[in-house]
């Protein structure tokens, strides 16, 4: 198994050498750090076999305000045949905040970018149909981002007192 | 009319106070009128979190609602009479809780079950009504993180004291020039 | 009526909504359908309406204060919230737990487990019609809170798993209670067994009705019970054991067709298996290292504190009945060595100054528990598969980003495919063998 692990992380290396950092963090876990517009090569090359990344576990932004390249995407793939997670990132600009989607590959995307689309306010190219989830119509703003305050509301109804 | 908005709200003075027309026999069927509402609750359970568990445990086998009278559920704001907001309420479900509560036929009464309901809980954010009292108006509040069933049952016995209390309305009464 | 269906609806078909206000047990989800007569076209799902703002609240707390955050994700297994938050922390600063702890941590999360496919099976039941089913369940969910509220104090939302261990040891008698659990539990599974299984009308309700293959389930990224009733053998707990799983001994029932019937088989059967893990660490479970001793006789707070102004104190103190199960001399079984990352205990705090410095210095802002910087991910087995908690963390004592991973999530974004082509009365089946849980799905 361990083995197999390192074979992934050795071909990733190989086949897309120089757009990739990666590291291994005390923690435990595997970190490889891409360039934006290879996003969807990698993740078709690591679905296949025998590599099989099948499963998307999970998708999530990290809002670093201040830094140049404001949000960081990280992907959570994870491969069942195999037993082994990985975890891919990838950092936007703040004036271009744009991403390729991944609903082509893996069905359940579709909900999780519309979920940081939501939060986040990041667009997704070619999503069939980028709106808001939690949140309602006539929301403004995006609230997981640092410069949004916690308290600020805005109700949907004139409330009493 | 605020006549029916202080009927809901229980601001209402008690039947020994007012001065009612036919005197006597209005009173005792006030007195009546009262006895059949308490003990014959039909309630909407507007349940969405964590409270709800609590709200099954105070209906089941263990500590029984239906002892009270009030153990029959009523899926249809129309067909009931007690409101019980079960849990957080956030702006999104606001309009809706609105529009339930509008939907009920008088007489009504709403009680809200658990922190979220009352104040807005340990949720102090974006997302959350402080307390439904800002969307409509409520008679009974049963604090608790989430209360224990004792609580709610207490709480019930309250409501109904209220309402064997409080000013009942009906199709003939004689109204006040 | 959202825009996105209504544009999309043909011209014949009818439009339904059923609404955020659902009759009872599911809470707040929102489901449009067109319909052809009875059976469904197209349907939208709409989610967000108890969005509570979790992830954004948890950047402003310290560690230790969104413990009771946690508990409220999930809210049908409390415990195992608390437990995959804690891990997740444990692993970014390296802590090893007491083997006590984790054999008290299992016990709790399988009686949480149980709960929750109990709460979900006894909803699913009860809008099928079967009231009965919904009553025995509730009944034998209450001797598992009775279980539960003798240990932690309270019935649901404890707060009990912390950082390092437990908040307080096992109550005294808690042998008989436990066997007086599992005894009711398995009574009320056999009779439900005999109820629902070769009945003709849940079968009729449940069987072939949304069927999902393994491949749809896995792009879907699935886990839980839902994912193994389709025939695909993925437990956490079991593929990366964590606490003592790997020394205990039980099963992980598979379903074959992944339609309704299959969900509520797997979930009946994980339930036994529950019940084999808590009882095989009920014999496994190491003793403790000082006798237990219910809190009679000491000196009260008020005269120890007066004794610790001459000199140490070194007679037992009475706390409160409340703080009873955590008494020093019980620490060492039940929290890590490592006193940073925990409360120290009150008989410190009143009487000796390292204690009082310790108590001070977990508490203020500023300091308290602070992990160095990174990001982490682990995940535990929940009662809907795999909960994992991502923690990015900046060195403070705040985290700078928390973001959990809720496998109803996965399991509601499959749903509009689910129920296409069926009838109007298959989405309740469907939608009651799916477990959502309105605190986890929408944070």
């Amino acid at each position: 198994m361990e083995m197999e692990k390192k074979k992934a992380l050795d071909d990733l290396r190989k086949r897309f050498s120089g757009k990739i950092k990666e590291t291994f963090l005390k923690f435990g876990d595997e970190i490889v750090i891409i360039e934006r517009d290879s996003l969807l090569d990698v993740v078709k090359f690591l679905m296949k076999e025998p590599y099989s990344f099948t499963m998307l576990l999970d998708l999530t932004c990290v809002d670093h305000i201040g830094q140049e390249n404001r949000f960081q995407m990280v992907y959570h793939l994870f491969s069942l045949s195999n037993n082994h997670r990985l975890r891919i990132k990838l950092s936007l600009p703040e004036k271009d905040p744009v991403v390729d989607s991944l609903t082509s590959f893996f069905k359940n995307a579709n909900w999780l970018e519309r979920e940081v689309y939501d939060m986040f306010g990041i667009q997704f190219n070619r999503h069939p149909d980028l709106r808001r989830l939690f949140m309602y119509e006539g929301f403004e703003g995006y609230p997981l981002r640092k410069d949004y305050p916690l308290r600020k509301r805005q109700p949907r109804i004139r409330l009493r007192k | 009319m605020p006549g029916k908005r202080a009927l809901s709200n229980g601001n209402a003075k008690s039947a020994k106070e007012f001065d009612m027309e036919g005197g006597f026999i209005t009173t005792k069927f006030n007195h009546i009128l009262g006895w059949a509402r308490k003990f014959s609750l039909f309630h909407y359970p507007f349940v969405t979190a964590c409270c709800g568990m609590e709200y099954m445990s105070a209906a089941c086998a263990h500590f029984d609602i239906d002892r009270f009278g009030a153990g029959w559920t009523r899926f249809s704001p129309r067909q009931s009479d007690m409101l019980l907001v079960v849990g957080t309420i956030t702006q999104k479900l606001a309009p809706v809780l609105r529009t339930v509560y509008n939907q009920m036929t008088e007489p009504k009464w709403v009680v809200a079950f658990g922190t979220c309901a009352v104040s807005g809980g340990i949720y102090d954010n974006y997302a959350v009504v402080q307390g439904i009292d800002r969307i409509i108006p409520v008679d009974i509040y049963i604090p608790g993180c989430p209360p224990r069933p004792e609580t709610v049952l207490d709480g019930l016995v309250k409501l109904q004291e209220k309402i064997q209390n409080q000013e009942q309305e009906w199709r003939w009464k004689r109204k006040k020039p | 009526m959202s825009t996105k269906i209504q544009k999309e609806a043909r011209r014949e078909s009818m439009l339904l909504n059923m609404g955020p206000s659902h009759p009872a047990m599911h809470g707040t989800i929102r489901v449009m359908v067109e319909l052809d007569s009875e059976r469904i076209l197209n349907s939208e799902v709409e989610v967000g309406y108890l969005h509570r703002g979790f992830e954004k609240t948890c950047e402003h707390r310290t560690y230790f204060n969104l413990l009771p955050y946690t508990d409220r994700l999930n809210y049908v297994s409390p415990l195992i919230n608390n437990l995959g938050y804690v891990m997740t922390i444990e692993k970014m600063l390296g802590i090893d737990v007491p083997e006590r702890a984790q054999y008290i941590r299992v016990i709790m999360s399988e009686l949480s487990r149980i709960s929750d496919h109990l709460t979900c099976l006894a909803a699913m039941a009860m809008e099928c019609g079967a009231f009965t089913v919904f009553l025995y369940k509730i009944k034998a969910r209450e001797f598992i809170w009775d279980v539960i509220e003798r240990t932690t104090g309270a019935r649901m939302t404890t707060s009990y798993i912390r950082i390092g261990g437990v908040r307080a040891e096992l109550h005294p008698d808690w042998r008989d209670d436990l066997k007086k659990a599992i005894v009711e539990t398995r009574k009320v599974l056999k009779d439900v067994h005999g109820l629902l299984d070769k009945n003709k009308i849940f079968l009729n309700r449940t069987r072939d009705i949304a069927v999902v293959s393994a491949q749809t389930a896995i792009n879907y990224g699935w886990t839980g019970p839902c994912l193994r009733s389709t025939g695909v053998y993925y437990d956490v707990r079991k593929a990366h054991p964590y606490l003592v799983y790997d020394k205990i001994d039980f099963e992980v029932p598979l379903g074959e067709r992944g339609d309704n019937f299959d969900r509520y088989m797997v979930r009946m059967k994980e339930m036994e298996q529950s019940l084999r893990i808590i009882e095989q660490a009920m014999e496994m479970i190491p003793e403790p290292s000082s006798p237990l001793q219910l809190m009679a006789e000491g000196m009260k707070p008020a005269e120890a504190i007066k004794a610790s102004r001459a000199q140490k104190v070194e007679e037992r103190i009475m706390l409160s009945p409340n703080l009873e199960g955590s008494e020093k001399e019980r620490y060492k079984d039940i929290s890590t060595a490592e006193k940073k990352y925990t409360v120290p205990p009150k008989e410190d705090t009143y009487t000796n100054i390292e204690g009082l410095i310790n108590h001070f210095k977990f508490f203020m802002e500023k300091h308290g528990i602070r992990p160095p910087k990174g990001e982490v991910y682990f995940s535990v087995e929940g009662g809907n598969g795999e909960l994992g908690f991502y923690i990015v963390s900046d060195g403070t004592d705040r985290p700078y980003r928390l973001h959990l991973r809720a496998p109803c999530f996965h399991l509601v974004s499959a749903m509009e495919e689910m129920i296409q082509g069926h009838y109007l009365a298959d989405i309740i089946p469907t939608f009651g063998s799916l477990n959502m849980i309105g605190g986890e799905l929408d944070r």
